[in-house]
């Protein structure tokens, strides 16, 4: 489960580097959200990808934990940019990160226990996501704080909306139900969300189980690479050529 | 910047080291506050979990005593057992402590109750890695079958019918997963047996086992 973090971050697409003073703020967005998604696009972050996602709500509760960490280190890292050497930035991320990720477990565990009982296990997992190594590489270690923390907050969002979006499907299919146990991560206000869609329904083990997991995201991943190929109107003809994988 | 002489060269092992090191520093410290800070919180939502999975064994009619409270250490022949008793005044009405069954995942954790005349109050499983939709059945969320132990003794039924029918003993297996469920049998009748065991010291009255603490708690208080 650790062969995702071969991948190296220098291979995550060149376009991050915002040359000059100003910013593209909505170009951060789109990458984060979904020409360079951490999941569509750059196929990082399986393992808690389809560990966490037999429900919509643990897909959810994962994707927000990952996102707190992601700005968090964005932030950082951007603020410590001025002072690590390129010699050993990599375990400096990487104590960043492994310290964030500490704290939003210890965090999680005292404050929102439930959900922590759920999605115990995988928040450590965060670590492992090369995701946010990738973006302190490619993008925060070379940006200001603003910019990084967007970034990191787009990335976040996209990782979340993708975990959502894989956990509904999964857990629809395989267990009829959406947003189960939705009170437990966003208190009692948001029980509505917690539908049955399938009175009475057996379940489908398989879309539960692991291969399920992987059955979704090749589908999910085929729609994107349909809807990229429908023609933009808008679409600036350099944004396609930013697409590394 | 006023860095030491050795650390000024920013391509120099000085200060690659004193970067590296300033951060652990950093880190750790950052850490150790974390921990201090969370410590007392999830200290008080495991006594919470645990007091919530005692109250489902042991029925509140049954004690008047603060389960957590009245805790007591049995050294067993693999590890100190805790156990927690329910206490009407001073008469122990019953216990609850942990059995660990060998499921088909690993280990099956089942907290267990048990009444003064060993019959059992309850049992539910505390945690487990079984296969979701087969041996998960094993949960009272997902199925009643955990109910069956209910009002059970090593008497009732005889020792060879604890067993699961494929064994041709008395409780249901699940379709599709046997190992489960016989761990879980073999949990309880392990834990009842351990009851059985030592039921004299378990059940001794609250009295005796409060001047032990004391004269416990005095040798300590001596020594230091």
């Amino acid at each position: 489960m650790t062969a995702e973090t071969g991948s190296t971050p220098a291979a995550q697409g060149g376009a991050e580097r915002t040359a000059g003073a100003r910013t593209d703020w909505a170009r951060i967005a789109r990458d984060g959200l979904w020409d360079n998604n951490v999941v569509l696009a750059q196929s990082l972050a399986l393992c808690p990808l389809l560990a966490v996602t037999g429900t919509a709500t643990n897909g959810l509760g994962l994707g927000l934990a990952s996102l707190v960490v992601m700005v968090l280190s964005g932030v950082l890292v951007s603020a410590a940019r001025g002072i690590i050497t390129p010699q050993v930035r990599i375990p400096v991320f990487v104590l960043i990160i492994a310290t964030l990720v500490t704290l939003v477990d210890l965090a999680m565990n005292a404050w929102l226990h439930d959900l922590h009982k759920v999605l115990g296990l995988f928040i450590p997992l965060i670590v492992t996501n090369c995701a946010i190594l990738g973006r302190a590489e490619a993008f925060a270690s070379r940006n200001r704080i603003a910019p990084a923390a967007f970034d990191g907050l787009m990335m976040g969002v996209g990782f979340t909306l993708v975990l959502v979006a894989l956990g509904a499907v999964r857990e629809a299919i395989g267990s009829g139900t959406l947003f189960a146990n939705a009170s437990l991560l966003l208190g009692d206000a948001m029980a509505f969300l917690e539908m049955t869609l399938i009175p009475d329904y057996r379940g489908f083990l398989l879309m539960i189980l692991p291969p399920g997991g992987f059955l979704a995201l090749g589908f999910l991943l085929a729609g994107q690479r349909l809807l990229k190929r429908l023609p933009l109107p808008k679409r600036r003809a350099g944004a396609a050529a930013t697409m590394s994988n | 910047m006023n860095l030491p002489l050795f650390m000024r060269d920013r391509d120099g092992i000085g200060y690659q080291a004193g970067l590296l090191g300033a951060f652990t520093l950093v880190a750790a410290a950052l850490l150790v506050s974390g921990d201090r800070i969370t410590r007392g919180p999830i200290a008080e939502r495991e006594a919470e979990d645990l007091l919530a999975s005692l109250s489902e064994v042991i029925p509140a009619t049954l004690h008047d005593n603060a389960l957590l409270a009245n805790s007591m250490t049995l050294p067993t022949a693999d590890a100190p057992l805790i156990v927690y008793r329910a206490l009407e005044g001073l008469e122990v009405t019953g216990v609850a402590f942990e059995v660990v069954g060998q499921g088909y995942a690993g280990p099956i954790r089942v907290l267990l109750g048990i009444d003064a005349n060993g019959r059992v109050l309850g049992a539910r499983v505390l945690a487990h890695a079984e296969t979701p939709g087969l041996g998960d059945k094993i949960e009272l969320a997902r199925d009643d079958w955990i109910l069956d132990f209910d009002g059970r003794s090593l008497a009732d039924p005889e020792p060879a019918r604890w067993a699961v029918k494929k064994d041709g003993g008395l409780f249901d297996q699940f379709s599709g997963a046997t190992i489960t469920p016989r761990a879980v049998v073999g949990a309880i009748k392990g834990g009842l047996e351990t009851f059985a065991a030592h039921r004299d010291t378990l059940t001794a009255s609250a009295v005796l086992q409060t001047q032990i603490d004391e004269q416990v708690t005095d040798g300590r208080g001596t020594a230091r």
